[in-house]
């Protein structure tokens, strides 16, 4: 019987089906941070309940970390530190590996994981953060859940879940010089909404998700979670064997016959296709308060719901490329990997953003991130045309209630979330590749980073 | 947890599309690793003019008069979309939300739903749209909405059906029906994928302890 890879996984993983119907999944990996991992151990301990492998749990304090050089304990959010020290405390308490806020493998749950080998080929892993589907891009079932599914996942070593509807999403043919895994994933939620992928796992297939290098398959399955689907996944092939050969958690050999079947069959069925043409995508921008809300970067702003109008500050029919804006966030667990600053270093090299930038910020994804761009000078690149380089994290990304962007600031940013708020109260967003950050900081307005590109090119 | 089975309150009617949950409960609202204190900063950009006084918007619906009290909220398509923090769901319990009727979920707050008491119900948007204000009655067990003469018949997971009803931990009913079955498959396991299984105490340098 042919099978989609997704369900190949899940059957590897089935323990049982349980009397309501639901499976039993075997969960290999769980992966905590101290914002929703801490809510998870500290009920796990007041139950009375221990971890069933620690050795198969990680936990990194990422989300309320400060990332201003010269960092401690201490955050600029209310109350934070608890969350950090309370993090500390459980996870020793629970013998769980924790990388701390000094340590030399600290980053964003979903940099790291892969970084260290903890993500493997064809494994389910968990975590309490929606983004965790980016390491889909190395053939693993992963995905978000909640606290309490969490503490599920530690104590018994499994979750309880029924089977997701399988997708697969084919991009065929070849992306235009400019156009990213960020772009791909924004025209897809633009065309088919924020809420197409629900209840699905989806694949991500096609001669063009072939052709990304894995760090840009992580940046699109990144975004499944902001299309609602479960996951995203592309099938690991020999770029992903090598990527993952030699990291600490990752086994010595990667020639296991395991290995080779994980992928679609030929034959398998999707319960939803939906195919795109690769070429026929620009670089996109967010224009509204929801991902599905994103369009070329030479187009205009169509008519949305009021409120994402009034909120944003646009009106339908605006050219979207020209809007000013007061500042530019590269970083995020979508957008913060060596290849990603290295492409915006790219733009900016020799250059200076916009005297009317009133912040700019360059966040590295992990401490690994930014020591190999330190290795080449990228640090110095960013500092010199102008944005503050910092210490590994989730960062502005969100606002926490403490550090923020200037009330009311428009920002082009390389995360993944425009919602209202969602950057600090009244911070208009905009998503966008970090080339399309970088292009627009030097403007100082939402820029297409295609002309810089083909200037640095030449 | 207590058990879910009817659920009778007007409906109070948050019809738009996509409501994330830093707009549920921001992350400047969590201020403990606990699962408490959380109702007050429940939709705080919206029930609040100024999060810091807490002035509240009148115009907005959970702060008019019928509202109050409400256990009902009716919202749109991909209600709880974004982070995956289960103090979204835990802030609308503690105010006093058992149940929430949309077109779709977004799966992990639908999951986290389940989890805690909270019943998410998926009907067709011009049905939602059509219980605005009206005294609701559902009944969980039966898998209907009412209002009136009316009634709709809603789907749901046969398991999550099941916790509901019971008010059951799912942690409990895992050890205790199916803890032996799970040995015994990662005893096989453990030769089928040996590499899955990572030595224990090895610290984040790499070095074994």
């Amino acid at each position: 019987m042919p099978q989609t890879l997704v369900d190949r996984i899940w059957d590897a993983h089935r323990v049982a089906t349980t009397p309501g119907g639901a499976d039993l999944i075997a969960i290999d990996r769980v992966f905590l941070h101290e914002r929703t991992g801490a809510s998870a151990l500290k009920r796990m301990a007041e139950m009375g309940r221990s971890v069933h492998d620690p050795a198969r749990v990680f936990a990194v304090t990422d989300h309320i970390v400060d990332t201003r050089p010269g960092r401690t304990d201490a955050t600029l959010m209310p109350g934070g530190q608890a969350f950090i020290s309370e993090t500390r405390e459980a996870c020793r308490a629970a013998g769980i590996t924790l990388f701390d806020v000094d340590s030399p493998d600290q980053g964003i749950v979903h940099v790291i994981s892969p970084e260290l080998g903890i993500v493997l080929p064809g494994i389910t892993l968990v975590a309490p953060d929606s983004h965790t589907c980016t390491q889909g891009a190395f053939g693993a079932l992963a995905w978000g859940i909640g606290s309490s599914e969490a503490e599920h996942a530690m104590v018994t070593g499994t979750l309880r879940l029924p089977r997701p509807q399988t997708m697969r999403v084919s991009f065929d043919g070849a992306l235009s010089p400019g156009v990213t895994a960020k772009d791909m994933a924004l025209a897809l939620i633009a065309r088919h909404g924020a809420g197409g992928g629900a209840g699905f796992a989806v694949e991500f297939a096609g001669s063009a998700v072939r052709a990304l290098d894995m760090e840009a398959r992580m940046t699109l399955c990144n975004m499944a979670t902001e299309f609602a689907a479960m996951t995203g996944i592309v099938a690991p092939d020999e770029a992903a064997f090598a990527w993952l050969a030699g990291r600490r958690y990752a086994p010595a050999a990667f020639d296991h016959p395991h290995w080779a079947t994980l992928r679609s069959d030929d034959a398998a069925t999707f319960d939803r296709e939906i195919a795109i043409d690769a070429s026929s995508i620009a670089p996109m921008v967010s224009w509204g308060t929801s991902p599905e809300q994103a369009i070329p970067v030479d187009g205009a702003v169509p008519q949305g719901p009021a409120r994402a109008h009034d909120y944003i500050g646009l009106d339908a029919g605006h050219a979207i490329g020209g809007t000013p804006v007061d500042a530019a966030f590269i970083g995020s667990c979508t957008n913060s990997r060596l290849s990603d600053l290295r492409k915006a270093a790219a733009l900016l090299r020799g250059k200076r953003i916009a005297p009317s930038i009133r912040k700019a910020l360059v966040v590295p994804g992990s401490m690994a991130v930014k020591r190999a761009a330190e290795a080449e000078g990228l640090d110095k690149v960013f500092e010199a045309a102008g944005f503050e380089w910092r210490m590994s994290g989730c960062s502005l990304c969100f606002y926490a209630g403490g550090e923020g962007f200037a009330p009311g600031s428009r920002v082009i940013s390389s995360t993944n979330r425009n919602f209202e708020g969602r950057q600090g109260p009244g911070i208009r967003t905009h998503i966008a590749s970090p080339e399309t950050v970088a292009a627009s900081a030097l403007a100082g307005a939402i820029a297409d980073p295609r002309p810089l590109l083909a200037r640095v090119a030449a | 947890m207590n058990p879910v089975t009817t659920i009778t309150s007007p409906a109070v009617p948050l019809l738009r599309d996509n409501i994330d949950t830093d707009t549920i409960i921001p992350s400047r609202e969590m201020k403990s690793t606990g699962r408490a204190g959380l109702a007050d900063g429940l939709f705080a950009p919206w029930r609040y003019t100024d999060a810091a006084s807490r002035t509240r918007d009148p115009s907005f619906v959970l702060n008019q008069r019928d509202a109050i009290g409400t256990r009902l909220i009716l919202a749109g398509k991909n209600f709880g979309c974004g982070s995956s923090r289960e103090h979204a769901v835990w802030a609308l319990a503690e105010f006093g939300i058992e149940a929430i009727i949309a077109p779709s979920f977004a799966p992990i707050f639908k999951a986290n739903c389940i989890r805690n008491g909270l019943l998410p119900i998926e009907l067709p948007e011009e049905v939602v749209r059509s219980l605005a204000w009206e005294m609701v009655r559902i009944d969980l067990a039966a898998q209907t909405v009412s209002a009136g003469e009316e009634s709709w018949p809603f789907e749901i997971d046969p398991e999550a059906k099941e916790m509901l009803l019971g008010g059951l931990d799912a942690i409990d009913v895992t050890l205790n029906h199916l803890k032996d079955t799970f040995d015994r498959w990662m005893r096989v396991d453990m030769t089928r994928r040996p590499w899955v299984y990572l030595s224990p105490r090895r610290t984040d340098d790499g070095a074994q302890r």
